[in-house]
């Protein structure tokens, strides 16, 4: 893998959707790059394409039009399973709405990913335990969901995004169902992650959780308006 | 995803709603059950079936007056008087496998006691026809050597007959009374109970072979050493088949039939009976199959009901896992491996009630019941195949959802 590519380069990226009659470009040719490190604010008013840009970063789906190297490798010519294999080994994925199996203890659903990276038994528990301590979750392993806080609750699914050690960490608006208070003591989560080498590209559409960022990117209807660098605050936590 | 990890999360997702997975199973339980109970008191009624052929003795051949049916017209049956007391002592003396033969002739008439009457069958025998066909006596005598030299008028009266005439009273030395002729009662037969076609072997009457043809009317005069049939018995061990080959020949030579000519007489042995028997069950197997069939198909559309249910449920759950690196195939074993659990567990308990159940109706009914391995083995494997047939259409489903959309659904 050429590692003096940028991790992401995206080129004329373009998605519509076919509504009734009309076809909704939801994101219209944009092209940019992201280095190896780099803390990605993505900004926008809702319906600005943000999460139909972070899809497509994500291998979840795929552009009508454009390209888009991941590490230097051409991702639109991957067949689905070797999609699956890139969701699963370089990139983590943390949602909105966390998306923890109900069911099962925070260790468990920590543990998901590797059951699909082919991760033996007790490894897996192990890392399972190493990521949920990192995330500041030690102890909290037999919990199920129910048991833990919202901020608790995206601490596990941000373990279980890290948990495969991929390259890049995605998250669609990960504070947006949380308070300020805890969604400040998520992005110094992100912050030390990002520190820790981790690529970081987050959506908000809070100026206030943006901050954080050392680059922000601006979407409006499905466009790239904006991009520029900034010193990120510290969170502190 | 390892099988192992699969059939985990299979069995995490059925705990999760025990009632739901225990109604779904219900359909699979049922007909394993039913197939395995029904297949035992089935293959129970038949092994006790074969037991009673067995000791009847599959070494008897019987050898009847009369041409075998031919294109559904039976020729002349009987009317020519051709076999012969003399045909059953020459098949004793010329052919080397025959211990006994019992010639008999055999008459549907009135029989009288008093004020009493009693339809029943007259055979006139003699005394190893009792032994051929394994006749106990259980009051007095049996037919003698003597009474049939003699022509004496006596009769062995058969359970029912007794029953019927003396109303279980002890008929030894009563008279009784056939057309005109008075006949002495010198004993009761033992109870035989049904024979396997159902019909009543205690009504019967035995009279010695001398008596019946001569004092009974409608016996062919034409021909005083006829017989309508004759029991030949084999000693054990002896080729069944050649034995009757050589029998047949025999007769026909005797008979003086040329080649191309219809045997008129017939042949029957008791290996026959037994096939006979052995189709009849191997129709029940057929319908108890069907039954099962239909059952198991229930099960399966049960299955595949609440599969569909249980994929439409976890449609963000489906959307993680695939998000999270899940391929498509993950996905689709995933549900496949759920659906075929649950059909094998519901297979498991119902092979349990099935055998408890056929062993309740042994307990309660009394019936004979026999658990055939092979039916507990089918009902399991095709549960499985159920399983696995009516699970697949609900994983393709998974296994094709588009992910965002999936992780969308409310
Ligand atoms: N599955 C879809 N079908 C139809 N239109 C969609 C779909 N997903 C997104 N869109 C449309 O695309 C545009 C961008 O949506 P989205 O990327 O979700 O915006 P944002 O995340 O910035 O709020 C919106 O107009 C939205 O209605
Ligand atoms: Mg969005």
């Amino acid at each position: 893998m050429a590692s003096d590519a940028p991790l992401i380069a995206v080129d004329s990226l373009s998605r519509s959707y076919r509504m009734g009659p009309h076809r909704v470009k939801a994101l219209d040719g944009v092209t940019l790059r992201v280095e190896r490190g780099e803390f990605v604010a993505v900004m926008g008013p809702s319906g600005s394409g943000k999460s139909t840009f972070m899809n497509l970063l994500g291998c979840l789906d795929r552009p009508d039009s454009g390209r888009y190297a991941l590490d230097g490798e051409e991702v639109g010519r991957l067949s689905s399973d070797a999609l699956a294999v890139v969701r699963n080994r370089r990139i983590g994925f943390v949602f909105q709405s966390f998306n923890l199996l109900p069911r099962q203890t925070a260790q468990a659903n920590v543990e998901l990913p590797m059951l699909y990276a082919g991760v033996a038994h007790a490894a897996r528990a192990e890392k399972a335990l190493a990521a949920l301590a990192a995330v500041g979750l030690d102890g909290r392993a037999h919990h199920r969901p129910t048991q833990l806080s919202g901020g608790q609750q995206q601490r596990v699914a941000i373990a279980r995004a890290l948990v495969n050690d991929p390259v890049l960490l995605l998250a669609d608006e990960p504070t947006g169902a949380l308070d300020t208070a805890t969604s400040l003591e998520i992005m110094a989560l992100f912050q030390r992650l990002n520190r820790a080498g981790i690529t970081v590209v987050l959506v908000t559409h809070e100026p206030d959780v943006a901050r954080f960022a050392r680059r922000v990117l601006s979407f409006r209807d499905g466009h790239l308006v904006d991009d520029r660098a900034q010193v990120p605050e510290e969170a502190l936590a | 995803m390892t099988a192992l990890d699969a059939l985990r999360s299979a069995l995490d997702s059925l705990r999760a709603s025990p009632l739901r997975s225990a109604l779904t199973m219900l359909g699979i339980v049922i007909g394993v059950a039913a197939v395995i109970a029904m297949v035992a008191v089935g293959a129970g009624a038949r092994d006790q079936v074969m037991r009673q052929i067995a000791s009847l003795g599959t070494n008897l051949v019987m050898v009847g007056q009369g041409s075998v049916v031919r294109s559904g017209v039976k020729l002349g049956a009987g009317t020519a008087a051709t076999l012969t007391e003399d045909d059953a002592t020459a098949i004793l003396n010329d052919i080397p496998a025959v211990t006994v033969t019992a010639p008999s002739v055999r008459w549907g008439l009135q029989i009288v006691a008093g004020n009493q009457n009693w339809g029943t069958v007259m055979f006139g025998i003699t005394p190893d026809y009792m032994e051929a066909r394994d006749w106990s006596i259980v009051q007095g005598r049996g037919i003698s050597d003597q009474d049939v030299t003699q022509a004496e008028k006596v009769v062995v009266l058969g359970q029912t007959v007794v029953r019927s005439l003396f109303g279980g009273g002890d008929p030894v030395g009563e008279q009784v009374r056939v057309f005109a002729t008075p006949l002495t009662v010198v004993g009761v037969l033992g109870e035989k109970g049904q024979n396997t076609q159902g019909q009543d072997q205690d009504d019967v009457i035995f009279l010695p072979l001398s008596t019946a043809k001569r004092n009974i009317p409608g016996m062919a005069k034409s021909n005083p050493r006829f017989i309508h049939s004759v029991v030949v018995k084999t000693h054990d061990g002896a080729d069944q088949d050649e034995a009757q080959a050589q029998i047949r020949e025999l007769l026909r030579q005797r008979h003086r039939l040329i080649d191309g000519q219809d045997d008129d007489f017939w042949m029957r042995n008791l290996s026959e009976v037994a096939a006979t028997r052995d189709a009849s069950s191997r129709a029940l197997s057929f319908l108890l199959a069907a039954v099962a069939a239909v059952s198991l198909l229930v099960g399966g559309i049960g299955i595949m009901n609440i599969m569909l249910v249980s994929v439409t449920e976890r449609t963000r759950e489906i959307g993680l896992r695939l998000a999270i690196g899940a391929r498509r195939r993950d996905i689709l074993m995933q549900f496949l491996i759920e659906s075929t659990t649950l059909s094998l567990i519901g297979a498991a308990v119902g092979v349990v009630t099935g055998i408890g159940t056929a062993m309740v109706v042994a307990g309660l009914a009394g019936w004979p019941t026999l658990i055939r391995l092979d039916s507990v083995v089918l009902a399991v494997v095709v549960s499985g195949l159920v399983g696995v047939f009516f699970g697949l259409y609900p994983a393709r489903r998974a296994s094709r959802l588009n992910p965002i959309e999936a992780l969308r659904h409310e």
